[in-house]
């Protein structure tokens, strides 16, 4: 595993994986104490603050549709997270400075969500969902074999998840926010390999391309 | 059954698209509403008898009566958050037909005098997002939404907001919180939302499904409407069947009707040579049912009198091939994990839960330990700001009493596994 003591991880993600610090951690400080005697962050001057402007409209955009600015909370840090692929210090500190809240506020926010991704994410993320429905139809196995797959690479992260409400479809997976299900054997492999090829993985399992349980009744059940 | 009602032309090709969701009558009971009074329209849905469909069940009529009049900014709030493990109606209504839900939408602002209206959706469901941010965006280019409705008095803005995982938000104290850009803590209670909601104005929050009712009130008038179903339960709904059962999904039915008839015609009933041991009927935070229960008939009451609830209208069955520690340690597990931990009851009860009973694989427990447990479910329940940790107490509590031998059975054959092994 390379070392890179040196690296600020307040600058934007240059591409390529993020490096761990010497004790394996990818969060300088994790195991030290915090300092209880420094103030804490204000509110990231904009005049010193590099903001990507897309960036900046987006969430500016955002704000626009409340009536109090606070609400954009969880859109802005969505969006910061799509500009630099996980909720990075950096994207938070951005996405506080536009919204004009200290990066601790955003920070207690993000901490909360598990769609926020407060470690480097892959390219792709696959959320496999693991509660009791999905569970009842083999979904452990599934997420093993599918972390099994991935291996040790940090192209594609997978996670499992809580509910995501498509137990008609079970086994499922979230492919980078697209629901596929129900998937059988081999199709977490499958899956794998389609991601890195490029390709849409299990084009066939779509759920958008399903019509109601119901429909599929026999007449006279109906 | 009788016709349904919200599955009507569900399957249709592109129903998400506003010409076609027209052309088969969309909009129609918007425009009836719309030329009602506030009052004759809540009148209306309090003779349909409609109780909310998200998992309490209180009277969509009466909730909607409780914000005060007058002139100030009020606040229709509708809980797509659908998160309940076992429940997916929601996903395939809003993606299916999501100018039904923005039609209730504006008919639910009507009885409740809102003029901004949220659509707090959970985060995952992304594509059913998109359809109804392009469906809200049709709405509005037909006049639908914003100022004067059609010439009426009713002006109403209306926003997506997509959540980022979160089970708590959809506890409706905790969606404002975290519509108001927070994280999402259950708040205290009273003052209720109606009163002091979003934004500290009053605030009526439905589900999904109650508001897509509503043009459908509307349009058949409360009485005829309160005819279909039984007594205390009236109208349709939409039932998700999950777990061990052939055939898995959303199924509109009548209120009433033996839950049999939902598992076993319908879903087609577990898998070949196979029994149900038991049933969650209400999603995952209801106690469980066994197969002697298939008869209970499928409504409010009756689900409540046999000691549990239809909560969110979502059935999951689990066969008797499957231990039930398992499905007690998933149950209990989700609950840990979804714990806002404000309330050290929850937080902790959810936490201890679970370390009891993965005690038990591990071959160190007692059966003493299913009596603390049970007594652990006791002390969570009422003693929280929201309903979370009841939500695990109640199933767990439950398989306990009525699966007492068999956990009783596994402590023991764990533990004589763990002394061959030693």
């Amino acid at each position: 595993m390379s070392e890179a003591p040196g690296f600020d991880y307040l600058q934007p993600r240059a591409g390529g994986p993020i490096p761990r610090t010497r004790d394996g951690s990818r969060t300088p400080g994790w195991d030290e104490p915090a300092d209880l005697e420094k103030d804490p962050a204000a509110v990231p001057d904009p005049a010193l603050l590099d903001v990507p402007p897309a960036l900046r409209a987006e969430i500016e955009e955002i704000m626009a549709r409340y009536p109090e600015r606070h609400s954009a909370a969880l859109p802005a840090l969505a969006a910061a997270q799509r500009h630099h692929g996980w909720c990075s210090p950096r994207a938070i500190l951005e996405a506080a400075c536009v919204m004009r809240v200290t990066p601790g506020y955003l920070t207690s926010v993000a901490t909360f969500y598990d769609m926020f991704e407060l470690e480097p994410a892959g390219e792709h993320t696959v959320y496999v969902c693991t509660n009791i429905s999905c569970s009842l139809r083999g979904a452990d196995r599934l997420h093993a074999q599918i972390e099994a797959a991935v291996g040790d690479a940090r192209d594609i992260t997978v996670r499992h998840f809580e509910c995501l409400g498509a137990c008609d479809i079970a086994p499922m997976v979230s492919v980078d926010q697209v629901y596929y299900g129900p998937l059988g054997k081999g199709d977490g492999e499958r899956l794998v390999a389609q991601l890195r090829a490029g390709e849409e993985p299990l084009p066939e399992l779509r759920l958008a391309l399903r019509k109601t349980a119901a429909s599929e009744l026999p007449e006279a059940k109906r | 059954m009788t016709e349904p009602i919200l599955f009507k032309d569900i399957d249709e090709r592109n129903l998400h698209e506003i010409e076609v969701y027209e052309r088969r009558g969309g909009y129609k009971a918007m425009r009836k509403a719309l030329a009602m009074t506030q009052d004759a329209l809540v009148a209306e849905l309090e003779e349909s008898g409609l109780r909310g469909r998200g998992g309490a069940g209180f009277p969509a009529g009466r909730k909607a009566s409780f914000l005060p009049k007058g002139d100030m900014d009020k606040y229709l709030v509708c809980n797509a958050d659908e998160s309940e493990p076992g429940t997916f109606k929601d996903r395939e209504l809003m993606q299916k037909c999501p100018h039904g839900l923005i039609e209730g939408i504006v008919i639910g602002a009507h009885a409740a005098g809102a003029n901004h209206a949220f659509i707090y959706i959970r985060g995952e469901y992304e594509e059913q997002a998109r359809i109804l941010d392009a469906a809200i965006g049709e709405a509005y280019a037909a006049g639908y939404l914003g100022e004067r409705i059609l010439g009426s008095e009713l002006s109403l803005s209306l926003v997506l907001h997509r959540g980022a995982g979160a089970y708590i938000c959809g506890e409706e104290t905790g969606l404002l919180d975290s519509l108001e850009g927070k994280r999402g803590n259950p708040r205290l209670k009273p003052p209720f939302p109606a009163l002091q909601g979003l934004y500290q104005g009053p605030t009526l929050i439905n589900n999904v499904e109650t508001l897509m009712t509503m043009p459908h009130i509307v349009r058949m008038g409360g009485k005829r409407y309160a005819k279909l179903g039984v007594s205390g339960s009236s109208g349709t709904k939409v039932v998700s069947v999950s777990g061990h059962v052939q055939r898995p999904g959303n199924y509109e039915i009548e209120l009433g009707i033996p839950s049999r008839e939902i598992i076993y015609d319908l879903a087609g009933g577990p898998p070949r040579g196979r029994k149900i041991k038991l049933w969650f009927p209400g999603g995952s935070s209801s106690p469980v049912l066994t197969a002697a229960d298939l008869d209970v008939p499928y409504d409010f009451d009756s689900l409540a009198k046999a000691g549990t609830m239809l909560g969110s209208g979502a059935i999951i069955v689990v066969d008797d091939q499957t231990p039930v520690l398992d499905v007690a340690l998933k149950t209990a597990e989700f609950y840990r994990h979804e714990s806002c931990g404000k309330c050290t009851p929850c937080r902790e009860g959810t936490n201890w839960t679970v370390r009891m009973l993965e005690r038990i694989d591990a071959g160190e427990a007692t059966p003493m330990d299913l009596d603390i447990m049970a007594s652990v479910q006791e002390h969570i329940i009422g003693n929280c700001l929201c309903v979370l940790g009841d939500a695990m107490a109640m199933p767990i509590g439950s398989m306990i009493a009525k699966f007492r031998d068999e956990f009783e059975a596994h402590i023991r054959m764990r533990q004589l596994e763990a002394v061959g092994a030693s």
